[in-house]
């Protein structure tokens, strides 16, 4: 058990998988950041494999201020057991006060393993993460500087605010695609922290017989926000409208159908009957008319607006913002109504 | 060889039917307005244990833990085919993580023999898919998280192919072990007519009246088992409220009362109010 340290770091979980880095770790490290610039301690990853050297300097553009570097043969390949059992004794000897690990499904089959070990609470699949103050209400005693781990639970009914005052690390796995990516700065640069790993065959409790990966082009599943385009679009070349306005909301871009035919971009953006069925907490649709094999795939997203210029638009009836109008003016007005405000 | 499996079950409210009645007033979602159900993933644990017993004999023990109404769970398996059903009940278990929640499995798993324990990949109300790893820890074994299949059992090692989000991991190891189970595993078969006619009268004692039902349905094999944390000789500093780091700061409602509709003009200052709004109710920034 590890107790309430304020001078610890923050760290984030830098996963890699055959010597590449994900896109979660840079996204953690963006929130990252400002969380340690507000708590005033330093920003560390901290990284297990084989030979990671390279990833190092990718870390430090990314905001790292520190790298814990954990290289094994035998960290070559995320298993549970082995991970866990390093980053278990990283945590005991350095004592950081958060941890960051990617809602991914490794970290979701890490993180709880570590925080059993640790003995230290973790708050799962977070959506946003603040530092606030905490008062108790029977005693009146108030913590300051937690971390407030934001999630959504209950089938996304409900967005839970959890803290751990008494027992640290606190620990959080992050949704993907929540955190936008920060811009790197090429010319930082991280201390390196390399550690010495013990470790035998027996901690390995798993055999990797085979395995496949596809390179992930999209994925709209697991976005939180998706900003979708249709016919009215118009054009492969304005269709950069919907992907400037899905990166600025950290989200991903969508289409119908019709836009795919239509060459405006890849099939694997469809939404639909045909396509990829999404319930994000935000869907935004601009040039679509509803069809009912598009809101087959979209229908139960938690909050939709409606971009069309024709008011008897089907997608009208299920939307929760109505927006009539050409989607060539809305969008930059929504982009800069978004950029103004982050 | 035959396998002992242990299946942990979890009653969940049935958190994809959420309509208006299901809120309070205050916007809050009323937990008792709403049908509590089998865990959903949990149904695929515990079909891919009676396969298991199918093909290559053994038992299966269902654990839940729960207010006494979650014995409804509990009967649902026996109906499926579970041999052995517990109930894990205390008021000393309110307010428990997952970290408190995986101990107290843990210890109610420690009572018996086994092979392989299966939970579902994750529970529809808590959604954090934390419960099944951390009992593995607990339990000092080894996980294989979302299968998708199990390729072979063979002496002590288990083969299994697991959904890693982008693409597929098949591996292998020794057994004993927990796996976490996902919905693409299998179709879980429906209750069987004659079993549900046996068990249909089970209970647990916590949800008898009179004590000397108990005596009669022990007779005739239709009591089932609950535990206490005094039974599973838990140590309390780790169960409920004290077991448990992760504390609720604060609770927000996000569902909409059903579908209002605003008109948004397309202009800057109602875009940036609109924007205003989405901030301030978390659905971005
Ligand atoms: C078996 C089957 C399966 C299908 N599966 C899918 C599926 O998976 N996914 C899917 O999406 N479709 C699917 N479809 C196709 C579906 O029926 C529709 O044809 C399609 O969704 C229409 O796409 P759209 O809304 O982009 O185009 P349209 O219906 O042409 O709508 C374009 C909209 O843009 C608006 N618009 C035009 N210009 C502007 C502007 N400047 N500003 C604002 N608004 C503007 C118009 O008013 C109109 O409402 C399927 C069809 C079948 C038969
Ligand atoms: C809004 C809300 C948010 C929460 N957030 C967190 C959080 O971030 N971190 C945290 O530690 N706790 C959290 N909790 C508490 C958590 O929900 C409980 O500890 C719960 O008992 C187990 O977690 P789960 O429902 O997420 O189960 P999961 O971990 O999703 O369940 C996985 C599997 O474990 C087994 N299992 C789970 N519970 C039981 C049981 N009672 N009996 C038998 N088998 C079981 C089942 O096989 C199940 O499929 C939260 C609770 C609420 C209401």
């Amino acid at each position: 058990m590890i107790e309430v340290n304020t001078a610890g770091e923050v760290w984030v979980f830098a996963e890699q998988h055959a010597g590449m880095l994900e896109d979660t770790p840079m996204e953690l490290m963006s929130k990252g950041r400002e969380l340690a610039d507000i708590l005033k301690v330093p920003l560390a990853a901290v990284m297990l494999g084989d030979t990671c050297q390279e990833m190092v300097d990718c870390l430090a553009h990314y905001g790292a201020d520190k790298v814990y570097l954990a290289e094994h043969p035998l960290l070559e390949h995320y298993q549970s057991t082995s991970y866990a059992k390093v980053i278990h004794d990283l945590i005991h000897k350095h004592k950081p006060q958060i941890v960051l690990y990617g809602a991914t499904p490794c970290g979701r089959d890490l993180a709880p393993r570590v925080a059993s070990a640790v003995k230290a609470g973790l708050t799962a699949d977070c959506t946003d993460l603040q530092i606030g103050n905490h008062e108790v209400a029977k005693t009146g005693k108030v913590y300051e500087n937690l971390l407030f781990q934001i999630r959504p639970a209950f089938g996304g009914n409900i967005i839970a605010t959890i803290i751990n005052f008494d027992r640290w690390p606190q620990m959080a796995t992050v949704r993907e695609g929540v955190m936008p990516m920060p811009e790197p700065d090429t010319h930082r640069k991280a201390k390196v922290v390399k550690e010495k790993v013990s470790l035998s065959q027996e901690d390995l409790a798993l055999e990797i017989l085979r395995e496949q990966r596809q390179e992930r082009k999209v994925n709209l599943k697991a976005s939180r926000i998706i900003v979708a385009g249709g016919a009215g679009v118009g054009s492969r070349e304005n269709f950069k409208q919907i992907w400037d306005l899905a990166h600025c909301l950290g989200g991903a871009p969508g289409a119908t159908r019709a836009a795919v035919d239509l060459g405006f971009i890849d099939r694997d953006h469809q939404v639909g009957q045909t396509g990829t069925t999404v319930r994000p907490s935000l869907y935004i649709a601009a040039g679509i008319s509803g069809a009912i094999q598009h809101q087959a795939g979209m229908s139960e997203s938690q909050k939709i607006i409606a971009i069309n210029n024709d008011p008897d638009a089907p997608i009208f009836n299920i939307a929760h913002y109505k927006i009539l109008g050409d989607l060539n003016e809305v969008v930059p007005m929504m982009i800069k109504a978004i950029k103004e405000k982050a | 060889m035959s396998y002992k499996c242990v299946v942990l079950v979890k009653q969940v409210p049935d958190t994809k039917r959420i309509t208006g009645q299901a809120m309070n007033a205050d916007g809050t979602v009323n937990r008792a307005a709403l049908p509590a159900i089998f865990n959903p993933e949990d149904l695929n644990a515990l079909e891919l244990a009676l396969q298991i017993k199918d093909r290559f004999g053994g038992h299966v023990t269902v654990m839940t833990m729960g207010l006494p109404a979650a014995s409804e769970v509990l009967r649902q398996a026996l109906y499926r085919g579970a041999d052995e059903a517990i109930l894990i009940t205390d008021r000393r278990c309110a307010a428990s993580d997952t970290l408190a929640t995986s101990y107290i499995l843990s210890c109610a798993v420690r009572k018996r023999d086994y092979d392989i324990v299966l939970c579902g990949r994750q529970a529809i109300d808590g959604d954090t898919a934390q419960v099944g790893p951390q009992a593995a820890e607990k339990l000092g074994i080894a996980q294989i998280t979302y299968v998708q299949e199990l390729l072979d059992l063979e002496g002590d090692r288990i083969t299994a192919r697991r959904n890693i989000g982008n693409g597929w991991q098949e591996v292998r190891a020794k057994l004993p072990i927990l796996l976490t189970v996902i919905d693409e595993a299998n179709e879980p078969r429906v209750a069987s007519a004659r079993r549900l006619m046996k068990y249909k009268k089970a209970r647990t004692p916590a949800e008898l009246a009179d004590k000397a039902d108990a005596k009669a349905l022990e007779e005739k094999g239709l009591l089932i088992q609950q535990w206490d944390l005094d039974f599973l000789e838990a140590d309390l500093k780790w169960c409920g409220r004290d077991g448990s780091p992760t504390k609720v700061h604060r609770i927000q409602s996000v569902v909409l009362t059903a579908k209002e509709t605003k008109n948004v003009e397309p202009t800057q200052p109602a875009l940036n109010a609109m924007v205003h709004e989405l901030i301030v109710d978390h659905t971005i920034g």
